[in-house]
């Protein structure tokens, strides 16, 4: 059952195009890699996905809320981990405190950081932060995550980890969008992966 | 050709002044202090050439400068700080309506009286007869110069009577003040009170002196013998009727003049001819000023701490439009911050004050509130424009893709992150805006250095005065920082 799609998505910046010409869909509880040197468009496509980047062309097709994990976590700076886990949920989906709080400490713990609820964000390591990052986009519930460059801040050892923790949130019907530069992880976790190469995808698989 | 001989010329010629100016023999000059600004009857610009000065005391100094041999020069100099002015010898001798206290006789050379003066209390037509008195006047707001006399009276008055003292810095805004309402009664010489009455209608002068004073000319301490001199030169005038023509000329000979000469000519030793204020040593004077002093560092105080919190919050606004606000919104808000920025706080408290009194008449309080609020907004809408941009993009991104509208991120995200970039910079504000504050002086609001300096001129020294001035505003300014620099460890994080 394909629960995303992206039709002939263009995206310029300063009138150039960065991506074009990219299509491709995703069925529920796959993992999709995005592969490709650095400048080829990936974390591009990832961010019009999300909606932060203005489309000049084509479609986009996602399930909203969705979960964004960016390069480099951008956890807020000026709250704890563990808040910046319930926040939208008491913000956005308008969920009790209480609730909201529990739900956080679940995710946390889940993901293994637990432990590190009450961190202030610049007191956590690049995996944990890694970690507070996924559990602030699950805890909306999405049905789709985006993940840029996820490896670039870990060591070999916490990669496999992540790989397994990503499979693990597929196998839970999660569809999951990676960008990433990393080939073994890419064949480590994904289903499917899109070789991108100067903001286009050729045509073979 | 012609401009560089011109320039060669004026190099000439100063080079000439710079060689024969530096004299061995006696000088050719008689130079006299006096303030100009609003000095009017005894020294004014001329209103046909403002580059020259006219008034009784012009004509005294150039009295004094024939009787001497020199030419007069005039020197400008503030009202409120001729005594240091002349002590310091900027020069020779100062005459601007300068009245004789114990004070200035125990500091500086002091010449004998040129004219006598009555205190005037001076209410509007319609309450001539409800205030008759100082006395009357309970609660209710009396204005005079600082530095005065009739500032004396007043804050006797005030223990006494329990009336509120208003000073101001010059001597037309009284007047015009109580016309409009802001003040009820004036107390200041008769020149002066004859002067208001004639410039702003339903202004009644009573009768009944309040005080009688001298107009004396002041020269620098160990100056005796050129203070003999002049004495001299004022018995001689005094005689012959060239002091009363040109008191005649002036509109202000009257017959207390003549029984002030026969005093003086009378007894040739005379020079203590002092009006009714005791004399005081600087302890017993500090200790005297004490409490108003205390007072005065709570209205700073009260008025930074409030004008500061005004600031803040304008600030704030105008920052938030000029990132978040449609392009019109953007313009006008700029226009205010360059306009606010580029014009000096001093013309905006006028403007605040004097200037919108026809339309609106602010409180003094209310107008150096607003001023320095308004003022300082434009400073911290800048310093918090720029701690909102420092927030990184990608705190914003998070915030978007969890779905926060943008008043979320900003409240929630934005703003508190960029409140301790601000912080610092905050703190320096408002230490300078306590300092800044004592620019309100000028609308009539007596603060800390307001009131020193007019127990600066009582005393007639600024050393005591000044230092407890500055020991109180460091009491101020440094439990400030203090308390500033703790937040700011509280908020600290590595980058």
């Amino acid at each position: 059952m394909t629960i995303l799609s992206v039709e002939g998505l263009e995206v310029r910046r300063g009138g150039r195009p960065i991506v074009s010409g990219i299509s491709f869909d995703a069925a529920r509880g796959t993992i999709v890699a995005l592969m490709g040197p650095s400048g080829a468009g990936k974390s591009t496509i990832l961010r019009a996905m999300a909606g932060l980047d203005p489309v000049r062309t084509g479609t986009i097709t996602i399930p909203r809320p969705i979960g964004m994990v960016f390069q480099f976590h951008h956890l807020f700076a000026n709250m704890t981990a563990h808040k910046n886990v319930w926040l939208a949920q008491v913000h956005v989906l308008g969920r009790p405190l209480a609730e909201a709080e529990r739900k956080a400490s679940e995710l946390l713990g889940a993901l293994g950081v637990g432990e590190r609820a009450a961190a202030m964000p610049h007191e956590l390591s690049g995996g944990e932060a890694q970690r507070v990052a996924i559990a602030r986009a699950l805890a909306l519930e999405p049905q789709v995550l985006l993940m840029d460059e996820p490896t670039a801040s870990l060591d070999p050892a916490l990669r496999g980890e992540l790989a397994a923790t990503l499979r693990r949130l597929a196998a839970e019907g999660r569809t999951i969008v990676v960008a990433t530069h990393d080939a073994e992880f890419a064949r480590a976790c994904a289903h499917r992966v899109l070789n991108i190469e100067g903001g286009r995808l050729p045509p073979l698989r | 050709m012609r401009t560089p001989l011109a320039a060669l010329a004026v190099i000439a010629s100063l080079s000439c002044r710079w060689t024969f100016a530096a004299p061995v023999e006696p000088p050719s000059e008689l130079l006299w202090g006096g303030d100009a600004e609003g000095g009017a009857p005894y020294v004014e610009a001329d209103p046909a050439d403002p580059a020259r000065v006219v008034g009784i005391d012009v004509e005294i100094a150039e009295l004094l400068a024939a009787g001497l041999g020199r030419t007069p020069r005039f020197v400008q100099t503030g009202f409120t700080s001729i005594d240091q002015t002349v002590a310091r010898g900027d020069f020779d001798v100062a005459l601007c309506g300068i009245e004789d206290t114990p004070a200035r006789r125990a500091r500086l050379a002091v010449t004998i009286p040129y004219y006598e003066f009555r205190e005037v209390l001076t209410v509007r037509e319609g309450d001539k007869e409800r205030f008759r008195s100082l006395a009357d006047l309970r609660g209710h707001r009396v204005a005079t110069l600082g530095a005065t006399l009739a500032y004396d009276l007043l804050v006797e008055a005030e223990a006494r009577d329990g009336i509120v003292p208003v000073t101001y810095e010059d001597d037309v805004h009284p007047y015009s003040d109580l016309a409009l309402g802001r003040v009820d009664a004036v107390v200041l010489d008769q020149i002066l009170a004859q002067r208001g009455a004639r410039r702003n209608e339903g202004l009644h002068n009573q009768d009944t002196p309040l005080a009688t004073g001298h107009y004396v000319g002041l020269l620098a301490p160990g100056s005796g013998e050129m203070r003999d001199r002049m004495n001299a030169i004022l018995r001689d005038a005094m005689r012959d009727g060239r002091l009363e023509a040109i008191l005649r000329k002036w509109n202000v000979w009257n017959e207390d003049q003549p029984r002030l000469y026969a005093r003086l000519l009378g007894d040739p030793a005379a020079n203590k001819v002092a009006p009714s204020p005791r004399p005081t040593g600087v302890v017993q004077a500090s200790l005297r000023y004490l409490p108003s002093l205390l007072y005065a560092a709570l209205v700073t105080v009260t008025l930074s701490c409030l004008s500061m919190a005004l600031a803040i919050l304008l600030g704030v606004l105008i920052a938030s439009g000029r990132i978040y606000g449609a392009p019109p919104l953007r313009v006008a808000l700029t226009a205010w911050v360059e306009l606010v920025r580029g014009t000096p706080l001093l013309l905006q408290l006028f403007v605040l004050y004097f200037g919108l009194a026809a339309f609106v008449q602010l409180p003094a309080f209310v107008a150096a509130l607003l001023g320095l609020a308004l003022n300082y907004s434009a400073y911290e809408s800048e310093i918090y424009r720029g701690a909102l941009e420092a927030v990184p993009s990608g705190q914003l991104d998070a915030g978007r893709t969890l779905g926060l509208t943008e008043r979320q991120i900003l409240v929630l995200v934005r703003g508190p992150q960029a409140f301790r970039f601000a912080l610092a910079p905050m703190t320096n504000d408002f230490v300078a805006l306590l300092k800044d504050s004592s620019l309100v002086s000028v609308i009539t609001v007596v603060e800390l250095t307001k009131q020193t300096s007019i127990f600066a001129a009582n005393i007639g020294s600024w050393v005591v005065p000044g230092m407890m001035c500055a020991a109180l505003y460091l009491a101020l300014s440094l439990p400030l920082a203090r308390l500033a620099r703790r937040i700011e460890r509280r908020w600290q994080r590595p980058a």
